[in-house]
């Protein structure tokens, strides 16, 4: 757990003394994290970096003098002043010290050769460093019983806790879920929950990383390995596009477990449980193994590589390119998503490449806004327009960095959403719109121009005062998603528009919840688009003279793939581990269009509804692998390292596409490694330049490096979407997204896969009144594609005229509600 | 055993409403539900963290903080002997073991019929006075065994009833406090310089500029 | 025997009643009785203090030299003035958690002149500028509480508190709140933790000066029950009538609990800093000596946590300074008797059990030191000690309170006075404050603790007991 202190900048230095020597430190920065980076190592069981200290274990007291004269002051809650003098090391410290250790070990019980700690656990190191042999306290120690689940995912051994208040600080201050708690008093004081209301936290996990000793544990790490057998490396979660450092650990070539690093533009050592719990699926019973072929009788059967491959290049080679298309890649490496875009764009000569479902952001507005780093949005005093995805749901620790840039950082947040969200209790203004009103409210909100009747369903006066924080801010930072996947992603589009017209100087964070999708649309997996932010208008003659041939015009989009696959026109769909058949939005387009497209040919790691339906499935390697690089949101590269071997004969994805290339007539030009592939598209793209993989990996912190936030294409104009009135007795549709859904790498998670909530459709109180329908009445909602059952919640949350539905839970598909060609999506709900 | 009924969740928002911040009612709002049940329940627990706007973890962490309240249904009285040292000097642990041996339970322990739970208590403020109990937090000075023999027999008579109510009542006069009369209750972040102190200010500043 | 308190005591001669001029009056807790009883005029303090301006009133407060009563004896009028200017709001935090053991004072001053104690938070309030006072009256005190409420009830209705107080632009609320039983909530900060809802625990100071950031983070002021009481007396007659009684630095009286083994036990308002322990003890106003037939054993001084003096300064005079350097403190004013019959070890047992009990938790030291200092001596009580014991004790409690620990001298073994106060491994004093017991009786009484350990019975035997 030993935490390093923040990495900061000197602004104000001062000079103090540490055991003698004269060292230059930051004002006001906390005494421990000064002597620590100047070689003088505290030892503390209570501070973390990341956390306002307690002061309450009291092992790091050290002497201070400030000038009245020599103290013991804990220095993890005192602020380095000029000429202070420390002594870290003297009798009277050390004997504190020792007397610490010994009052904490008097009621600690002697399991370390059982204890997940053991080998890994600060009290033991101090213990062994400094300790006492025999202990003193010969009376009877506390006795509890032995671990106690506090939720589905952590234990509790009250006996070993030392009551360092770092997980129920952890879960009230950093991530606002105080459901742990002391409780009792004094040497009675233990860790619990409310009876019957478990440490149900996205990110209860943090808690067992931060915890000193071995007090509290995961189920999915629990005895399943010992400090001496991990081998480890650092790596970026790629569970979504916040991309958060990690450590990925390894005991016999299988990860067993996952620990957050502190990036200081990112995760600040923060992980959402999803991210940290994500080995259990690459250690799944199901991972994809060997290639499969459908057979003459209809069923899948393993084959040969040379053999799938083979088929995949022959169904490919038979049609006309433009009858081909590449869907998904939003999960590869960058390294990947370039080679699959040359091979596409290139060697197949495709233009209908699309790493988004249709469910994103255009690639050109991604790429197109000024961008925003989280810093940027998080900056100390700022103002944030927060039109994206609910946070906590979605981007989990970027939720964590709003938060606390909220709570601690003055920052004012004004949210628009459709209903509301984890962040809403944080935020200065949380407006709650009717579906496919965001524009009006975003153009009212900037101008300050409130019609008396309100927008968008909200009133005007919650407008106006929404509207005043807003006033005069000119670099206003706006955090843009897809809130509502019912809803057209004109609509934000339209919204986006109204900001940019009346504040020229925003600048945007794009709130895309895959792993790498903006990494993909950075390589060009897009279409009409090339690599390094170019379009076929401006990038043909770079890439190609880079690959001899690129598209002339520009081919369809994630939802027209769909559509023509639908109709008949696509011969050859490529699924580069993309599962429409439960992740799009509209359900019954993807039906159609897995079932109209020709060959199906699908990468993945996991069995999913779509590769079930495939025609050749390729297994790929997964997250810890295979190295390469990623891109986060902000468009940040970090590297991914491989830990261990994929399953069976699985291969990187970049190896397939190369594979291919060849087997069509091509070349993608890559020998060995994907180091090659990185290193050819920093040398034709401009926005990557002085990120060569030689500069990457010369980094000395994990923080990657930021692709640059200015350098854009052009926006194209868009024509704004025309949203029709909701007629009277309908609703209007929200679909949106939980952290735990029913998703491949969900469901072959034993520890998530537990916590993915139950289907409902959530109602405003008054429509609920209005239809006589209660908490757990059975509904069906139905709009004019399909319908679904499933009990109603009434949730003050959602605003009037608005229904609900989570997308893909359990067996209730909202999806079949949706028609993607549709701005809105209305519905009827019925008692059954 | 229950959550607050209507009247106490009314008499709970006035309560909050004495706070800035609605937190602040916690211990009240918890002593008010010990009043209605006799001891704090879960139930009520989760009422209060809802009318404070906290999660029940929350006030279980704060109520079980505090040595009055009671997590387990108790008796009618809790007889409470001090033994700290004013008290112990005059024989207030002696005191203690007589209750023990009167009602048959030791500290923390309910008789069978319900009617005390008996405790062994830290100083009461009534040192002087000693050795001194509380009988649900009303005071009985200078108590020798026979006077406990007494104070027992009237409680289970009633002949105390009008002193003593039962446990969980704390006063039974409420501070009254209505709209009308209340200054200035809002949360910190929308307080100013209060008017007096202004209005002094401006005089001595533009006294300082009369004479400079 | 309900809610009896102490009747009226006399005053020494010269020695004006200033708080506790009401205690013997039937209706002295009630408006009409405050304004028609007592050594001044209900209120009239108050109307006074609403003439001048808010800086003068502090003034007057410093220039009396009002100590604290709650403990530290810190001037009030300084305190005051910590308050960062132009910062708003402001609170006022009323402290009648008493519950030092000993302490027996603020309950008789809530419960016998309650608007005495209103009329002291309103002229604070004015003073400097609070925007709401919260009386925190300790939770077992049902009484009190009952007594206060009444006593606010009609302050407000008679327009003495709340908005436009006396038709003038001052307004400011007075809320009742109490505990629910934890000694530590006494400490200024953890009381404003519990004030806030949370557990009483302690902050740390620095950062968390409650004058600077108290109550929600805003600057607080809070004052013993007792120091307020002080005001409307203060303001009623004059800075030098204040300070013709005591000294120079602990000008005016004092309420002392005398208790434990004296003849007559109770709770007397006496000069501060002229009065000596003998006097309060022997005296026939006072204590009028201690129990026939018996003699002075030791005694402490100022509560619980206060080191224990014994015959040899019984000759000092009630003065904070005088006792600080004798190696003890005045505390809350609680003088606890003990005579020859009195068991060192026992009454050192009770004490520590108390801390042990009582500690909140939060520091390491504090929360397993003070419970493992309590094993050691019971087992010693209970005859199983060992020899090592003895310094295993000392060393625990030094890890708590570095020393040397604040004693007393010990003329006959030549020992000098440690002076107060105490060094510390914990955030607040509670820790430390077990460990005075301990000192104190192993310098003096080492021997009581050697006979209870019986050398051969290393072993535990079945049975065992110890005629104490
Ligand atoms: C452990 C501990 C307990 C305390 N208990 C009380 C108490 O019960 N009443 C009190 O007035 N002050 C108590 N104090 C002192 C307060 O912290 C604070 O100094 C005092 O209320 C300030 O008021 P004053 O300046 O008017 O004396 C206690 C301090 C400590 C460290
Ligand atoms: S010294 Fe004891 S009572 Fe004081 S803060 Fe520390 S643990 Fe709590
Ligand atoms: S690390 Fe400073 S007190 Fe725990």
């Amino acid at each position: 757990m030993s935490e390093p202190p923040r990495r900061i900048e000197i602004t104000e230095p001062v000079t103090i003394t540490v055991d003698g020597r004269e060292v230059t430190a930051q004002n006001g920065e906390w005494l421990i994290d000064a002597c620590e980076r100047n070689d003088a190592y505290i030892p503390r069981f209570c501070y973390h970096p990341r956390m306002e200290p307690v002061g309450m274990c009291r092992m790091c007291l050290v002497e201070v003098d400030t000038g009245r004269g020599p103290a013991l002051q804990p220095s993890c809650m005192l602020p380095v002043t000029p000429g202070m003098s420390v002594d870290t090391t003297n009798d009277k410290v050390a004997k504190a010290q020792d007397g610490v250790l010994e009052f904490l070990l008097s009621n600690h019980p002697l399991d370390c050769p059982v204890c997940d700690k053991g080998g890994e656990c600060p009290l033991q190191d101090q213990t062994m460093a400094y300790g006492p042999g025999e202990s003193r306290f010969v009376e009877e120690k506390r006795h509890y019983e032995k671990p106690i689940p506090i939720s589905e995912t952590v234990f509790l051994d009250r006996e070993r806790c030392i009551l360092c208040d770092r997980c129920t600080r952890f879960a009230s201050d950093v991530a606002g879920d105080p459901l742990i708690h002391f409780i009792d008093r004094g040497s009675q004081t233990e860790i619990a929950t409310f009876p019957d209301e478990p440490f149900a936290s996205y990110f209860s996990g943090n808690t067992v990383q931060i915890c000193p000793v071995g007090a509290l544990t995961a189920k999915p790490y629990r005895f399943r390995a010992r400090p001496w057998d991990l081998e480890e490396v650092e790596s970026t979660c790629t569970s979504c596009s916040v991309g958060c450092r990690v450590t990925i650990q390894s005991s016999r070539n299988q990860l067993v477990r996952y620990q957050g690093v502190d990036s200081d533009p990112v995760n600040w050592s923060w992980l959402c449980d999803k991210g940290r719990f994500g080995h259990e699926a690459s250690n799944s019973e199901d991972r994809l193994r060997e290639p499969m072929r459908r057979s003459e009788d209809g069923a899948l059967r393993v084959a040969q590589w040379s053999d799938a491959l083979g088929a995949a290049a022959a169904a490919i080679r038979s049609v006309d390119p433009s009858r081909v298309a590449v869907l998904g890649g939003a999960r590869l490496t960058n390294e990947s998503q370039y080679a699959w875009t040359k091979l596409a764009k290139s060697v197949i000569g495709t233009d209908h490449v699309d790493a988004q479902l249709g469910d994103g952001l255009p690639a050109e507005v991604v790429l197109g806004l000024p961008g925003a780093s989280i810093d940027d949005v998080c900056a100390k005093g700022g103002t944030v327009l927060y039109l994206g995805p609910d946070p906590k749901e979605e981007l989990p620790v970027l939720y964590l960095r709003l938060r606390h840039a909220a709570v601690s950082d003055s920052v004012r947040i004004v949210e628009c959403s459709p209903m509301r969200s984890g962040l809403s209790p944080y935020a200065a203004a949380s407006l709650q719109y009717a579906p496919g009103e965001l524009p009006a409210l975003v153009a009212a909100l900037c101008s300050g121009d409130v019609p008396d009747g309100g927008v968008a369903g909200v009133d005007a006066d919650t407008v106006r005062s929404a509207a005043a924080l807003l006033d005069g801010i000119d670099d206003l930072s706006v955090v843009v998603g897809r809130a509502n996947l019912a809803e057209t992603a004109g609509v934000v589009v339209d919204a986006i528009d109204a900001v940019r017209s009346a504040r020229p100087g925003a600048r945007y964070l794009s709130a895309l919840r895959r792993g790498n999708v903006r990494g993909a649309l950075e390589a060009g997996m897009s279409p009409g688009l090339l690599p390094g932010r170019t379009t076929i208008a401006t990038g043909s003659a770079t890439w190609t003279e880079a690959w001899g041939a690129v598209p002339t015009a520009a081919g369809l989009d994630g939802l027209g793939i769909l559509d023509a696959a639908a109709e008949g026109r696509l011969d050859v769909l490529i699924l580069l581990g993309a599962d429409p058949l439960t992740d799009a939005a509209d359900r019954s387009l993807a039906r159609r269009a897995i079932a109209g497209a020709g060959t199906v040919i699908s990468l993945d790691s996991l069995p999913s509804a779509s590769t079930l339906q495939s025609d050749i499935v390729l297994p790929v390697a997964a997250f810890g692998e295979c190295d390469g690089t990623t891109t986060n949101l902000e468009g940040r590269v970090t590297v991914l390292h491989q830990k261990v071997t994929p399953p069976g004969t699985a291969r990187t994805d970049w190896m397939i596409a190369a594979e291919l290339a060849l087997r069509l007539g091509g070349d993608l030009g890559v020998e060995s490694s994907q180091v090659e592939l990185w290193d050819e598209l920093v040398k034709h793209s401009a926005p990557h330049d002085g990120l060569s993989s030689a500069a990457l990996a010369a980094q000395e912190d994990p923080d990657g490096l930021l692709l640059p936030l200015d350098a854009t294409i052009e926006l194209a104009a868009t024509t704004p979407t025309n949203v029709p009135p909701r007629s009277a007795d309908s609703l209007r549709l929200v679909v949106n997204r939980t952290l735990y859904d029913s998703g491949s790498a969900i469901s072959h998670c034993a520890s998530s896969a537990a916590l993915v909530p139950e289907a409902s459709v959530r109602l405003s109180p008054a429509d609920a009144a209005a239809m006589g329908l209660e908490t757990g009445t059975f509904v069906t909602v139905a709009s004019s594609h399909g319908s679904v059952s499933v009990p109603a919640v009434v949730d003050p949350g959602v605003p009037g005229g608005a229904a609900v539905v989570r997308h893909n839970l359990e067996s209730v598909d909202a999806g079949v509600l949706v028609d993607a060609a549709d701005p809105v999506c209305d519905v009827r709900v019925e008692l059954r | 055993m229950a959550r607050l009924t209507p009247e106490n969740v009314e008499l709970a928002h006035r309560i909050i409403a004495r706070y800035p911040r609605p937190k602040s009612a916690t211990i009240p709002l918890c002593h008010l539900a010990q009043e209605q049940d006799g001891w704090l329940t879960d139930e009520a627990m989760v009422h209060v963290a809802e009318l404070v706007g906290c999660t029940p973890a929350e006030v279980l962490g704060t109520a079980s903080f505090y040595e009055m309240f009671k997590r387990h249904e108790t008796g009618r009285y809790c007889l409470n002997v001090c033994t700290n040292i004013s008290c112990q000097l005059l024989g207030g642990e002696e005191l203690l073991e007589h209750a023990e041996q009167v009602l048959g339970v030791r500290p923390g322990g309910t008789t069978s019929d319900g009617m005390f739970t008996l405790e062994d208590v830290e100083c009461i403020a009534a040192c002087t006075e000693a050795p001194a109990v509380q009988v649900n937090y009303r005071y009985f000075h200078r108590l020798g065994p026979d006077d406990l023999d007494q104070l027992i027999t009237d409680l289970r008579s009633g002949a105390l009833d009008d002193v003593v109510p039962h446990h969980g009542t704390l006063g039974r006069v409420h501070q009254d406090l209505d709209g009308d009369r209340i200054a200035n209750i809002t949360p910190p972040e929308a307080q100013t310089e209060p008017v007096w102190i202004r209005r002094h200010r401006e005089l001595a500043e533009s006294n300082d500029g009369g004479a400079s | 025997m309900i809610g009896t308190t102490t009747p009226a005591m006399p005053t020494a001669p010269g020695v004006p009643a200033i708080v506790s001029s009401r205690f013997g009056v039937a209706d002295g807790h009630t408006l009409e009785g405050y304004r028609s009883s007592g050594s001044y005029e209900g209120y009239s303090a108050l109307r006074a203090v609403l003439e001048m301006s808010p800086s003068a009133a502090s003034e007057i407060v410093k220039d009396a030299s009002l100590l604290g009563r709650g403990g530290a004896g810190f001037p009030a009028g300084i305190k005051w003035g910590f308050c960062p200017a132009d910062v708003w709001p402001r609170y006022i935090v009323v402290n009648g958690d008493e519950s030092e053991p000993g302490t027996y004072k603020d309950r008789v001053l809530m419960e016998r002149d309650p608007h005495q104690l209103i009329e002291g938070c309103l002229i604070a309030a004015y003073a400097i500028g609070a925007a709401q006072v919260f009386l925190y009256v300790r939770g077992e005190m049902a009484h009190a509480q009952e007594r206060i409420a009444a006593a606010l009830n009609e302050a407000y209705a008679a327009g003495l508190v709340g908005r436009n107080i006396l038709g003038t632009d001052f307004s400011v609320d007075i809320v009742l709140h109490w505990g629910a039983g934890a000694y530590i909530v006494g400490e200024e900060t953890a009381l404003i933790e519990s004030l806030e809802g949370n557990r009483g625990m302690p902050r740390l100071k620095p950062p968390f000066f409650p004058a600077a950031k108290g109550v929600y983070l805003a600057p607080t002021i809070v004052n013993n029950v007792e120091t307020l009481s002080n005001l409307p007396w203060l303001f009623s007659h004059s800075v030098e009538e204040y300070r013709s009684v005591g000294t120079d630095s602990s000008p005016g009286t004092r309420l002392i609990a005398l208790s434990g083994h004296v003849e007559n036990p109770g709770i007397f308002e006496v000069a501060q800093g002229t009065t000596t322990f003998r006097e309060l003890f022997e005296s026939e106003l006072y204590g009028n000596g201690i129990r026939a037939g018996h003699e002075l054993k030791m005694f402490i001084p100022g509560g619980a946590s206060a080191p224990w003096f014994f015959p040899e300064q019984v000759d000092l005079p009630l003065e904070g300074r005088v006792v600080g350097g004798a190696g003890s403190m005045l505390g809350s004013g609680a003088v606890v008797v003990m005579d020859e019959t009195t068991d060192a070890v026992r009454a050192c047992l009770r004490l520590v059990r108390f801390f042990a009990r009582e500690s909140c938790g939060k520091c390491t030291p504090c929360r397993e030191g003070t419970t493992w200092e309590e094993k050691i001596l019971q087992r010693i009580l209970d005859g199983h000690g060992r020899p090592s014991d003895l310094e295993l004790l000392l060393d625990v409690a030094d890890n708590i309170s570095p020393g040397p620990y604040p004693v007393a001298s010990d003329p006959a073994n030549d020992l000098d006075a440690v002076p107060y106060p105490p060094r510390q491994t914990t955030i607040c004093p509670l820790g430390p404050s077990s460990v005075a017991p301990i000192t104190s009786a192993i310098r003096r009484f080492r021997h009581e603790f050697e006979d209870k350990i019986v050398q051969r019975d290393l072993i535990p035997v079945e049975g065992v007991s110890v005629d104490v």
